[in-house]
């Protein structure tokens, strides 16, 4: 069996979900400055994640005060937010991995992680990493397969420690991807890396989501990585989604015959403004 | 005599030097060669009495006479099975309650408090002790050694699997292993540098323990053998079984590092970056 089955991770009872968070899809809260657009909106398809009155607390200080959200299947959101704004806690909670969190939230179809480290395991090589879980018949060209997408064919007898940080990153994308997921949670997952790598992996990340149409949520700090690659941007601010704009650029890589989305674009440059004066980034 | 690591000792033995070093490696040969030699030049010369410490040649010839009648095999086995059987006892145990301590907040609340105080108790202290309990036959040498080794391998297996990187375990999870499979690709390998330095430590800690029990009235074995050996004087059996104790620890330290780098393969790649 190579897919999960969809998962229901319901919160501890007595959650309060929905006490101030979304109704009918609607974020409230008039704190946060929400725009009133309907955060579950949904592009096409059926949705691959909904998140329902999403709260978690640390000693007291409530770092998500309800959240909605909803991903429709291909769909790429960005989730945008300064530092400790708990951009990384939601995915958290989203991937299963916070079992203190508070509300609903539910995965059609199989999910994947890439994490801001690669978390490959040092004493695995890099066919065995990519392959960790898997089961079902040819495994082993399933793995080749993945590996030749990031481009790493010939080094799965690697071990991770021979590999540079891109290269360990893009076994990460391939032990994600080999899994067919329809939803892939990426947690700032180029992060770590040097800029000219980080442009090689945005565009390995575009041309996957056109090979393969799987959803993604996007955690980053980096407001242009966020408008290359998402169709959607959320901005998480004070525990709420605070705003949600729309990318509506050229489509971010879906066909090869169009021209791909590019930073050299006007509507490009006054977005990217625009989510700077929100994130409290002043122009210089 | 205290011969049990710290709790936090998982630190990586140290290796050879880098290769540009491994062509002056023979110096470290010199001064050993000059020791033995100058013993040697001491004790013809009259310098060192024979009956206090013989030449090494001396040695050297008894042990080959020993070995050819069959005398030291005989003890050398005796020893060997009593090192083998308290390992085997003492350091099984430790990795279960290890394991337990250390995967386990249960475990870890009931097994580490007693283990923690008992680690205070020097184990040869115990020994008038442990001859009321079991006697001076062979169950205090095995009782001796499996104590000896039982703090270093706790020791390291807990701290072995407390030290994983939870985040490994984390996108172990994520990848849909459940916890079997967690514990098998992940905390055991993960562990598994920390447990091969507990049992050099422990092999270490049973050749200590076997010395002392072996001279409480040993009917046989290295240690039986140069007691014997001082009541008629005989000192070059007494140093002959000095040089085997050495030996020993010094054969299964290295042949333990072998299977530790055979094992631990992955660690070469850490070592190449």
């Amino acid at each position: 069996m190579a897919t999960r089955p969809a998962r229901d991770l319901t919160g501890p009872p007595g959650g309060t979900a929905g006490l101030t968070g979304g109704v009918g899809g609607m974020t409230g809260g008039a704190e946060a400055g929400v725009t009133g657009t309907a955060v579950g909106r949904v592009t096409g398809g059926a949705a691959v994640l909904t998140a329902h009155g999403v709260r978690r607390a640390f000693d007291g200080r409530p770092v998500l005060a309800g959240i909605d959200l909803t991903i429709a299947a291909g769909e790429v959101v960005a989730l945008l937010g300064g530092s400790g704004s708990g951009k990384s806690t939601l995915l958290r909670v989203l991937a299963g991995l916070d079992a203190e969190a508070t509300g609903r939230t539910r995965v059609r179809g199989t999910a994947a992680v890439v994490f801001q480290e690669h978390r490959l395991l040092p004493w695995k090589r890099v066919g065995d990493n990519v392959a960790l879980g898997l089961t079902g018949p040819h495994v082993r060209s399933r793995v080749d397969r993945a590996l030749t997408e990031v481009g790493l064919a010939d080094r799965h007898r690697a071990w991770p420690a021979e590999l540079s940080g891109g290269q360990a990153q893009r076994v990460a994308v391939a032990r994600a991807l080999v899994r067919e997921p329809d939803l892939l949670l990426l947690d700032e997952p180029f992060g770590a890396l040097d800029a000219l790598t980080r442009l090689r992996m945005q565009s390995l990340l575009r041309r996957l989501r056109a090979e393969h149409g799987f959803a993604a949520l996007l955690v980053t700090h980096d407001v242009e990585e966020a408008l290359l690659l998402a169709d959607r941007i959320l901005l998480l601010d004070g525990g709420v989604i605070a705003e949600e704009i729309p990318v509506d650029l050229d489509p971010a890589g879906r066909s090869a015959d169009r021209p791909a989305r590019s930073p050299d674009q006007p509507a490009f440059g006054a977005l990217r403004r625009r989510l700077l004066d929100r994130l409290g980034v002043p122009a210089a | 005599m205290l011969v049990t690591a710290p709790p936090t000792a998982v630190a990586a033995p140290p290796d050879a030097g880098p290769r540009r070093r491994a062509g002056l490696r023979w110096r470290r040969l010199v001064s050993p060669v000059v020791l033995v030699a100058g013993w040697e030049a001491a004790a013809h010369a009259g310098l060192l009495a024979p009956e206090k410490l013989p030449a090494p040649s001396r040695v050297l010839a008894t042990g080959v006479r020993l070995a050819g009648d069959g005398t030291l095999g005989v003890h050398l086995l005796d020893s060997l099975t009593r090192a083998g059987v308290g390992l085997l006892l003492g350091g099984l145990l430790a990795l279960v309650l290890g394991v337990a301590a250390g995967l386990l907040r249960l475990g870890d609340d009931l097994v580490d408090p007693p283990v923690q105080m008992a680690r205070m108790l020097p184990h040869l202290g115990l020994v008038p002790l442990l001859i009321i309990w079991v006697g001076i036959g062979e169950s205090l040498k095995v009782t001796l050694v499996a104590l000896g080794v039982f703090f270093p391998i706790y020791f390291n297996t807990y701290a072995g699997i407390r030290h994983i990187d939870e985040r490994l375990v984390e996108a172990a999870r994520t990848c849909g292993l459940g916890p079997a499979a967690r514990l098998r690709h992940v905390v055991l390998p993960g562990a598994l540098p920390s447990l091969f330095l507990g049992l050099r430590l422990a092999i270490g800690a049973a050749w200590l323990s076997l010395v002392v029990g072996e001279q409480v009235n040993a009917q046989t074995g290295i240690g039986f053998l140069m007691m014997e050996a001082r009541e008629f004087s005989q000192t070059d059996v007494v140093v002959l079984g000095l040089v085997v104790y050495a030996l020993l620890g010094l054969l299964s330290d290295l042949a333990l590092r072998i299977l530790e780098r055979r094992t631990l393969t992955w660690r070469r790649g850490l070592r190449a970056t």
